[in-house]
């Protein structure tokens, strides 16, 4: 979300999911939505039956890919490389919107300049991409009347996540896709809610409704009346700052709502120790996961998606009603009347605001959700934000704004950025020769905590899933059980041939941290500006285990 | 796509006969041994691959013919190759008869135990294969031999064909066990009679009044030559010189209807799919022909077979389109080597192409195999068989002037509609309109079989009566007294003796209740078992029936019981409440079938109990 922010000013994807369907070509980037977001895959389907191009770039052949009119398997974490040269060839040969460049951007010389360098022949050797297919998809995304760029954790989970997002988003700014009808850039969310969250403020230095806080007197002064209380403009931590500050002893006391760090962070002996460390750690949730396992004060939280009340926000910024259809389980409790009931503790009392009271105050203090009563929400069917009054329909797509030739209708222009390629941090050598990538399969999510309780045909357990090739090399078979080591930790698993991977290419979910703890392996180094860690790109070993791996074969 | 392929390998044999029709795989993706450099780079997919689909069923023919049967790995095999999912495969290879998805000897004969040939030598060649050499289906050392419905050579019965993995496919009339031990035999040298008897495409006024079988049997079917000496392709300068719309006018003018059982107006289709704004457009010829009784289609494209390329080439050229398709059943081996042999004639000679006989107009025909598929004849069947899907029929509308093959606007005829219209514009529209009836203009191709002196293929002009017929193939054989008449086919009906003087007509078929179908007329004489023959008719059905909607499925299974009751005695009720289930099944099978076949199983049946008495209580 940060890159979009920094150069649109919303971090949000700009397109609706209607578009997908209609656009002429889509380049998927660093995401298997195939097997990881298979509602917005669904419009991508009806975009595939429609005609649309889908060209899809990610080091795995996966799912995703299978169904692409064109895979590029580049190397882990060459994605600006291939980016800039992209960029390059679009340039060279003049394919790149002039006039869009010259009403709605700025830093464009900057840019054309920093990309000079990437010739296809470096592109092709930095990335592993043949030269003939980086030019044609440079064309074929530059010459398409509509084109869109979609992008998940592939480009996200990495050192320099939000340069990953920029140079992308440099490739729709070079174009002049973005802003019109079909073409536009969109990071696919994991989470029915994931935007809801970012937009209702879960974000260290945005109030809700991407007000920062640091920056925008006015928006503060809004909300220190609403709630009759000094808002210091000082940004909070992100998730990976908030482990560092554990670290230092900064961070003492930690409340967690709705998420199972114990098992999804990188680096997970380190992450335990930290929280084991902590004076007090509270766990709001459904599940008992790992991390409610070490709190001090579990709070037995209602189910957001069926025993409460309130709104989501999906990947196309539509705000959705949500109702309860079943009463919360023994003394489980709603969200809203927990945190309610904690600041009563603490000797604020807010009452027990309903859900609909909550909302009314994001509309008194939100201007992009001003306009949505529940009453509008439930007639059309949510609505997408920016929405400012009652007799606006909500937005469909993002940044129309800066096709507009009246410069108070325009706002801030889009700047290009200049982004440098750097590999990821954690370096192939010879006792560390393969590179891991991490991701999800169709039947599982996350680290399982929701899905472990069911079962699925498609479920296999983790494992490590290697090229043909590599086994052969290694001398292992399907089902072996093999020893994976990173420089941080190591891991059994069985093994998996996977035709979808290279030599020197594996891959193992995060979906087992009970049997598999992949999070041994990965790395905590994390983006300074986004705060994600480098899930994606971690150097590891392979050992054979001594004889008797071949009977534990299934 | 998701494409989950099975850990099945195939056997180098089964490689190759796959890769004999689509050529070496690309890359590892498609089953190449190696996974080059690139491959682990850059993937090509998507559309391209799934666009291949409808190479599926010639695939599926040249694995089944190289190696014998479609096993887990060559099946696999396939399915990666042209990137669809092995479900998929498994569901199209075993919707065809002649695909085999479990093990079995390479040479399988087909013996013919349908309407035609099971009085002629058909049943007691079985009985004898089944007494002397072994069960139906058993291996009897490297072969093996099994019922089969109709093979379209009643004028030849009894009739025999043979898959043979490695050779050539062959089918043969006449057959006795000689015949079958000569099929089979390791080094066999049996080939497909080429020729055709004369007098059984005689009208009554010998060859001179011929016009759709003026050149059967005259000319040499292998010769591009000799059809241009012949006559040939002046009917496609005749439409170039007229052009599109012209030819199509001709055709209305000339009211040619179609031949293949619906009586559609010609002109009517190719005006409704010229028009059509999307593109592309796409011509097919439905050679098709599975209907018990019938063989017209494959004696023109045996002896004729530039006749039917030529008119093809017209019906593209007249309807806007580059690309034509010929599906010719699959138990013709000789009609599709004479055609595929045409086509590359004619393509050689630049009658096929980019630029068709130098007027700059392109067009090229693929011939496509059916693979034993009755319900392939029904126009949208024979849409999805191209498209390498299960010929399972399409609800009707769209109709296929609007959504035909591949979803485009698509003209499809049957061999003997084509081929009148190079008499159309041989002899000039008004001229071919005056021939016959005022309501059915044109000569017509009859298919004489059964017990009659000289059966085989008899032209005559509308209008004739079925006692003409008769006579024209010498009479009841051995002037024995006729007992019923099977007219149209299996979907048509019975008529009996009082009915010879019935005129062979569109309009009077409509009038009299009585339908001409695919112009099968077979007769029977006081010996024929018309029981038995109700029994092979409700089998053929129950056979035939996709399964897709359940009227059919269903109801071809209960007639097939109801009449099997009734011949043993074995009612539920009276014989009486038999034949009202009989009646009440086929009112349901008419009223709510998708297709022309469940629409008409019942049509036989019924007939022989409404006019010839058979089931009331032993008259048959």
């Amino acid at each position: 979300m940060v890159g979009l922010a920094t150069v649109f000013g919303a971090g949000g994807g700009t397109s609706s999911y209607e578009e997908a369907e209609h656009t002429d070509l889509m380049l998927l980037w660093g995401s298997n939505a195939r097997a990881a977001h298979p509602i917005f895959f669904h419009h991508v389907l009806k975009g595939i039956h429609n005609g649309m191009r889908l060209i899809v770039v990610d080091p795995r052949r996966t799912e995703s890919a299978e169904w692409g009119d064109l895979w590029l398997g580049l190397d882990v974490g060459t994605d600006i490389a291939l980016s800039n040269t992209m960029a390059r060839e679009i340039i060279v040969n003049d394919l790149h919107h002039r006039a869009f460049i010259e009403l709605a951007t700025t830093g464009f010389d900057d840019y054309a300049a920093s990309v000079m360098d990437w010739t296809l022949e470096r592109g092709a050797e930095v990335t592993g991409i043949p030269a003939d297919v980086i030019r044609e998809v440079a064309h074929a995304y530059a010459k398409a009347d509509r084109a869109m760029i979609c992008w998940t954790l592939g480009i996200t989970e990495h050192h320099n996540a939000a340069d990953n997002v920029l140079a992308l988003i440099n490739l729709g700014l070079l174009t002049g896709h973005v802003g019109t009808y079909g073409s536009g850039m969109n990071p696919l969310r994991g989470q029915n809610n994931v935007q809801g969250g970012g937009d209702m403020g879960a974000i260290p230095n945005k109030l809700t409704g991407f007000q920062d806080i640091e920056t925008d007197f006015v928006a503060r002064a809004r909300f220190e009346r609403e709630w009759g209380v000094p808002i210091e403009p000082k940004r909070g931590w992100h998730l990976s700052q908030m482990f560092e500050a554990m670290e230092e002893g900064e961070l003492t006391a930690l409340y967690v709502i709705g998420e199972n760090p114990a098992a999804s962070e990188a680096d997970n002996q380190k992450t335990h120790k930290l929280l084991a460390n902590l004076d007090i750690l509270i766990v709001q949730d459904i599940f008992m996961t790992q991390t409610a396992t070490m709190a001090d004060v579990v709070l037995p939280a209602a189910n957001s998606a069926f025993e409460s009340e309130g709104t989501v926000t999906n990947s196309e910024r539509r705000v959705q009603r949500v109702r309860p259809a079943l009463v919360p389980p023994g003394n489980a409790r709603d969200d809203i009347w927990i945190i309610g009931e904690i600041a009563t503790r603490l000797g604020h009392d807010w009452g027990h605001p309903s859900a609909h009271d909550v909302w009314e105050e994001v509309r008194r203090l939100s201007p992009m959700h001003a306009g949505m009563s529940w009453e509008r929400l439930e007639e059309l069917g949510g609505i997408q934000w920016p929405c400012p009054d009652e007799s606006h329909p909500g937005t469909q797509f993002l940044h129309a704004r800066l096709w507009s030739e009246d410069p108070a209708e325009q706002g801030t222009k889009a700047p290009f950025s200049v982004v440098l390629y750097e590999p990821p941090v954690d370096e192939l050598d010879e006792d560390y020769p393969f590179r891991l990538t991490t991701g999800r399969r169709l039947d599982s999510y996350n680290t399982g905590v929701q899905t472990g309780g069911y079962t699925s045909p498609l479920r296999r357990e983790e494992t490590l899933d290697i090229s043909p090739e590599d086994a052969e090399r290694l001398g292992v078979q399907e089902g072996e059980r093999v020893r994976i080591a990173s420089r941080r930790g190591e891991v059994e698993a069985p093994v998996r041939l996977a035709l979808g991977l290279r030599p020197g290419l594996l891959f193992m979910t995060l979906h087992f941290p009970d049997q598999v703890d992949v999070n041994n392996l990965t790395i905590d180094a994390w983006d300074p500006k986004s705060g994600t860690a480098e899930f994606k790109a971690t150097a590891v070993q392979v050992e054979k285990l001594a004889a008797t791996g071949a009977e534990d074969r299934p | 796509m998701d494409l989950h392929l099975m850990d099945a390998a195939p056997t180098e044999a089964e490689r190759a006969a796959v890769d004999g029709f689509l050529g070496a795989p690309d890359t590892g993706w498609e089953g190449a041994h190696e996974r080059s450099a690139r491959d682990l780079r850059v993937v090509r997919g998507g559309r391209e691959a799934r666009e291949q689909r409808h190479l599926l069923l010639p695939a599926l023919h040249a694995l089944q013919a190289g190696v014998g049967w479609i096993s887990r790995g060559g099946l696999n095999y396939v399915s990666q190759r042209l990137s669809v999912p092995p479900a998929e495969t498994y569901g199209v290879a075993t919707f065809y008869a002649m695909f085999s998805v479990e093990e079995r000897p390479v040479n399988v004969v087909h013996v013919c135990d349908d309407l035609a040939c099971r009085g002629a030598g058909g049943l007691a060649l079985c009985e004898a294969l089944a007494r002397d050499v072994g069960s139906e289906g058993a291996d009897v050392g490297g072969w093996t031999w099994v019922r089969s419905p109709c093979l379209g050579m009643c004028e030849q019965a009894p009739a025999v064909f043979a898959q043979r993995a490695g050779r050539p496919e062959v089918a043969l009339g006449g057959a006795t066990r000689a015949t079958v031990d000569a099929m089979v035999a390791p080094d066999s040298t049996v080939v497909c009679a080429g020729g055709i008897g004369a007098p059984q495409t005689l009208g009554p006024e010998g060859r001179e009044r011929l016009r759709l079988l003026r050149r059967a049997g005259v000319v040499d079917p292998g010769s591009i030559d000799d059809y241009r000496a012949h006559g040939g392709y002046e009917a496609l300068r005749s439409a170039i010189e007229m052009g599109p719309e012209a030819t199509i006018q001709a055709v209305s003018d000339a009211k040619l209807l179609g031949r293949g059982g619906a009586a559609f107006p010609t002109g009517v289709k190719w005006q409704a799919v010229a028009t059509q704004p999307v593109r592309p457009h796409y011509v097919i010829c439905n050679a098709d022909e599975s209907e018990p009784g019938t063989f017209k289609d494959r004696v023109v494209m045996e002896q004729d077979p530039f006749a039917v390329i030529e008119a093809v080439t017209i019906q593209g050229f007249a309807c806007g389109a580059e690309h034509g398709f010929l599906y010719v059943r699959g138990e013709y081996p000789l009609a599709t080597e004479r055609l595929e042999h045409a086509i590359a004639e004619a393509r050689h000679h630049g009658y096929l192409g980019d630029d068709v006989m130098g007027h700059g107009f392109a067009f090229d025909i693929e011939l496509r195999r059916g693979a034993g598929a009755y319900i392939c004849g029904e126009e949208t069947a024979l849409f999805n068989s191209i498209e390498g899907k299960r010929g399972e029929p399409r609800n009707k509308p769209p109709f296929p002037v609007t959504h035909g093959v591949f979803g485009k606007p698509t003209a499809i005829n049957n061999v003997e509609t084509l081929i009148n219209v190079l008499e159309v514009l041989r002899v000039g529209a008004e001229a071919y309109a005056a021939i016959g009836t005022e309501g059915s203009a044109g000569p017509r191709l009859f298919c004489l079989s059964g017990h009659v002196e000289r059966p085989g293929v008899y032209e005559v002009e509308h209008g004739a009566s079925l006692r003409d017929l008769i006579e024209l193939a010498g009479g009841v054989r051995g002037e024995r007294p006729l007992k019923a008449v099977l007219l149209g086919g299996a979907a048509g009906g019975f008529v009996g003796p009082d009915m010879l003087d019935v005129r062979l007509t569109f309009e009077d078929a409509r009038a009299g209740g009585y339908t001409l179908g695919s112009g099968v007329i077979m007769v029977f004489d006081d010996t024929a078992d018309l029981v038995d023959l109700c029994l092979r008719i409700a089998r053929f059905f129950r056979d035939e029936s996709c399964g897709q909607c359940v009227p059919c499925r269903v109801g071809t299974v209960r007639q097939e019981e109801a009449l099997h009751r009734l011949v043993s005695g074995a009612t539920i009720g009276t014989r009486e409440d038999e034949l009202a289930l009989i009646d009440e099944v086929a009112q349901v099978m008419r009223d709510a079938s998708i297709c022309g076949l469940g629409q008409t199983a019942a049509n036989a049946v019924q007939s022989a109990v409404s006019r010839l008495g058979v089931f009331d209580g032993g008259a048959a």
